[in-house]
């Protein structure tokens, strides 16, 4: 089966583009809390070398702020390390749950965005798909901006990866509006040559509120 | 005299360590992390200056800025951003920002634009008091 290169450089690349601008905001807010905290410190010990009596709790707050943007930051920059080493390799085993969890973490932002939730049900156990990480990303992503578009008045959409007989699925659901969405444009060019890339398919259950992402336990044979 | 500044930005860690260094120099500090809820209170308050974060959920800061001027043309507002692009800022400047930063903002940087933007919507302020009396002047024949 031949692949529509044409449409996968361009929608991966924008793709690419998207997530690491993104990334770099998240890092950018996290030194900017750094930055405000450290400098508040910086001000209490102006304060308290000109002998003003300082509560020492006036220092715990920025010191305990400071911690938690430094672990928040590490782990953005492990997300943004696993999304980049996603193009290593033209195949790869994979756990379908942790790569939800990792695109439900770099998605968050633009769900925050658009006030909506972004709510992951665990796996009971690994959910295992021989895959191209990186357009698998992509077509997950592609789903889920559809989702979120369909979330409702709940702004709230659920995701949970799961086995099925042959392969695995990802299943979006709690779509409240997904049956008055314009569903007639989605699933598009850049979709369709994703899901063909990746042998996946793609159903729409408008009464059931969800959209389902199946894929074979290995993309290429 | 004090500034009375409102802080806008959906990162509460960074609204506590920035009001608190702002009110520690004197500064009168009222935050939200609601870009709906900092329309209600421009709304209610005076403020002599909005520092506002660009990336708000739910409402685009460029869209808070247009429907703060619409509310309060007179209120100076200062744009926060993680990255400040030509566009954006030449955007932000037309539909009235006073001034565009980039995140992490230098405090002392920020502090003078505030007493800038404070300055700025006195002149303001003053104006529109004097073309009300000049109209009152003329309908009177004065």
């Amino acid at each position: 089966m031949s692949w529509n290169w044409e449409v996968i450089g361009e929608t991966g690349l924008q793709f690419f583009g998207k997530m690491s601008a993104s990334i770099s905001h998240e890092i950018k807010n996290v030194m900017a809390i750094i930055n405000e905290n450290a400098g508040l410190l910086e001000d209490l010990t102006v304060m308290a070398e000109k002998g003003m009596p300082i509560d020492p709790q006036r220092w715990k707050a920025p010191a305990s702020r400071i911690m938690k943007q430094i672990q928040r930051g590490d782990d953005i920059i492990k997300g943004m390390n696993r999304f980049a080493h996603s193009v290593d390799e033209p195949l790869r085993q994979m756990d379908l749950s942790d790569t939800l969890a990792l695109m439900g973490a770099l998605s968050d932002r633009f769900a925050a965005m658009r006030g909506v939730t972004l709510v992951l049900e665990s796996a009971s156990s690994p959910v295992p798909v021989l895959t191209n990480a990186f357009i698998l990303q992509n077509l997950i992503w592609l789903c889920l901006d559809f989702a979120m578009g369909c979330a409702g008045a709940s702004k709230t959409v659920f995701l949970k990866a799961e086995k099925r007989e042959g392969g695995a699925k990802i299943r979006f659901s709690k779509l409240q509006d997904l049956a008055k969405a314009e569903t007639g444009s989605f699933p598009g060019e850049r979709e369709r040559a994703l899901l063909q890339a990746l042998k996946a398919d793609l159903v729409i259950y408008k009464e059931m509120k969800e959209l389902h992402l199946t894929f074979p336990v290995q993309a290429e044979g | 005299m004090s500034e009375k500044v409102l802080l806008v930005d959906d990162e509460e860690d960074f609204l506590d360590a920035m009001a608190t260094r702002m009110k520690d120099r004197g500064m009168e500090v009222s935050t939200t992390t609601s870009a709906a809820e900092a329309l209600k209170k421009v709304e209610e308050g005076a403020y002599d200056a909005v520092v506002l974060d660009l990336m708000m959920p739910e409402m685009d800061g460029l869209e808070v800025l247009k429907t703060m001027k619409v509310k309060r043309p007179e209120l100076q507002i200062i744009l926060l951003t993680g990255h400040a692009t030509v566009q954006k800022s030449v955007e932000a400047i037309k539909f009235g920002a006073m001034d565009f930063i980039e995140k992490p903002a230098d405090l002392k940087v920020l502090t003078e634009k505030i007493h800038q933007a404070s300055a700025q919507k006195m002149v303001l302020v003053e104006k529109k008091i004097q073309e009300k009396i000049k109209k009152l002047m003329q309908e009177k024949a004065w």
